[in-house]
């Protein structure tokens, strides 16, 4: 029961998060109704006893992803003024029918009995893919080579934007640096 | 759970709550006595004996001050932010074990807001969530000077976030090393119970002499400790890091449109990061709730306290080096703290985790190739 409610709270937590990004004016608002909307996510996953996913949910993308945005926001100038002319051709109306078919299919599936209602019991040690212990001990053994050829694919992102950036820069000014 | 458990979660979060509360009011007339000495001022010495009432008498005066919002706010973000800033200040002192718990009535009450397995994860969350109160309060204010303080303050937290998770990191490997564990440990809990006893066993012709010695992590990791505690004054933008708040160029930084109680919690935030963060450095490095207790020899209530009393003197020798630091060191400059940051602090806490990897995984698993 205190399952139902936390979700119910948390899930229009979520959605008010996402309508707020996409119908808010200014940009602080949307980065803001985005944070709502993540944390609100993180929750969620905690009532299911994903512990790590929340916590891992609020130090990548609220932490450090989403104050990043904001940083950019408030570099460039928050009270300038947007363009908001539509570039993709019937745009509102793709929307209104995408979020159309989604509903018509979430009705069905629940009309159909496809989603059951299983509240999450006990301690989290009894579900133990969600600990920090199992995770890692699957990222470092069967998926390893995943994981290095990520790293490897990170570091090569990294590399590439400080050469970007340091080539614009010594373009402008070659005297300098 | 019945309802015996539901009253004793409850006692334990309103005892954390008004142990922050009562510390930082001692904190603050600690901080202006301290740094008033070494001013050679007497600092507060009107109200109460040794003027340890002042705090009290600022408090209530705050609270009862007009609290006026300017014209050009954002409301709901300017006043969300004072909120913001307290919350997560509150929960990361929820997660630091204060003792090793007690039996009451039958039940194990553990003296500790919350045990989670994920603790020290949370507390990163917790204090990057921390930035946005000081973003937001610099934006919402509609006003120059603290908007220039929360563009500050953006990029101080995300740079020496990465350099603390990491020196974070190195402890967590390292506590993989203590006796009968088989991997390290994200729970704070835990940490402190893997830094009991001495290093005896640890290094074998020396063992006269580390046999006496705690098995405190700041030993191992003495190069974790210093990179974490530097990490600590900028997270909690104090001296010489507090260019979010720089008096002499932005009035009063991303606070300056705020007075009365909104202020006063702004400043309560502070005051209780920073006591959370030297607990945490206690915690993760001193030992934590570990010492003496003299079980037998005094009575019993004294060391069922002396575990709380030991984590408290701990933390309070950080809290006064906080102080010290703020009374000596002058402000940095911009690119000097993102320098300090990012060429300094990152690169050597990423070192240090390379070798304490290589140490540890040596002793663990020995020399690869011969064996």
């Amino acid at each position: 029961m205190v399952e139902l409610v936390i979700f119910v709270l948390m899930g229009a937590g979520t959605l008010a998060g996402g309508v707020t990004v996409v119908l808010a004016r200014n940009p602080v608002r949307s980065a803001l109704g985005l944070l709502g909307a993540l944390v609100s996510l993180a929750v969620i996953y905690v009532v299911n006893l994903a512990h790590l996913v929340a916590a891992v949910q609020v130090v990548v993308y609220a932490g450090a992803v989403l104050t990043l945005f904001l940083f950019v926001i408030m570099f460039i100038g928050v009270d300038r003024q947007e363009d908001t002319s539509e570039t993709i051709p019937l745009q509102r109306k793709l929307v209104a029918g995408l979020a159309t078919v989604v509903a018509l299919g979430g009705a069905v599936l629940v009309s159909r009995g496809r989603f059951t209602w299983t509240p999450a019991s006990g301690e989290a040690a009894e579900i133990p893919n969600g600990t920090v212990q199992a995770l890692g001990g699957e990222l470092f053994t069967t998926w390893v080579l995943g994981v290095e050829v990520t790293a490897l694919l990170l570091t090569i992102a990294a590399v590439g934007a400080i050469a970007l950036a340091f080539h614009r820069r010594s373009a402008e000014s070659p005297t300098e640096d | 759970m019945d309802w015996v458990d539901l009253l004793f979660v409850a006692a334990r979060v309103v005892g954390v709550f008004a142990l922050l509360v009562v510390l930082t009011i001692v904190n603050i007339w600690l901080e202006r006595k301290i740094v008033a000495d070494m001013q050679n001022r007497v600092g507060p010495a009107r109200a109460g004996p040794w003027g340890i009432l002042q705090t009290i008498a600022d408090g209530v005066k705050l609270f009862f001050k007009e609290q006026v919002t300017p014209r050009k706010v954002d409301l709901g973000a300017y006043l969300l932010a004072p909120f913001l800033a307290v919350v997560p200040a509150f929960l990361i002192f929820m997660m630091v074990p204060l003792g090793p718990g007690l039996e009451i009535a039958g039940r194990q009450v553990p003296l500790q807001g919350a045990d989670l397995n994920i603790g020290i994860l949370f507390i990163l969350a917790m204090s990057s969530m921390a930035v946005y109160a000081v973003v937001l309060a610099g934006w919402s204010s509609g006003s120059k000077y603290p908007l220039l303080g929360g563009v500050r303050a953006t990029a101080q937290a995300i740079s020496y976030e990465a350099a603390m998770g990491l020196a974070m990191v190195a402890v967590v490997m390292f506590s993989a090393t203590a006796p009968g564990a088989e991997n390290g440990t994200l729970s704070l809990a835990e940490i402190v119970e893997r830094q009991s006893g001495t290093w005896s066993g640890t290094v074998a012709f020396l063992d006269p002499v580390v046999g006496l010695i705690p098995r405190w992590y700041v030993f191992p990791q003495v190069v974790a400790f210093v990179i974490f505690f530097l990490a600590a004054v900028a997270e909690t933008n104090r001296a010489p890091f507090d260019l979010v708040e720089a008096e002499q160029e932005l009035v009063g930084g991303f606070h300056t449109e705020y007075s009365g109680i909104r202020f006063a919690m702004f400043f309560l935030a502070e005051y209780i990061n920073i006591l959370s963060m030297c607990a945490i450095a206690a915690t993760l490095f001193f030992g934590g709730w570990n010492g003496p207790t003299w079980e037998g020899i005094v009575p019993g209530w004294v060391s069922a306290v002396l575990p709380v009393v030991w984590l408290m003197l701990k933390s309070y020798v950080l809290v006064v080096a906080f102080f010290w630091i703020r009374a000596t060191l002058p402000r940095l400059r911009y690119d000097q703290l993102m320098t300090l940051g990012w060429k300094r602090l990152i690169p050597a806490s990423m070192l240090w985790l390379v070798i304490s990897t290589v140490v540890i995984g040596f002793r663990q698993f020995g020399l690869p190739f011969i064996g």
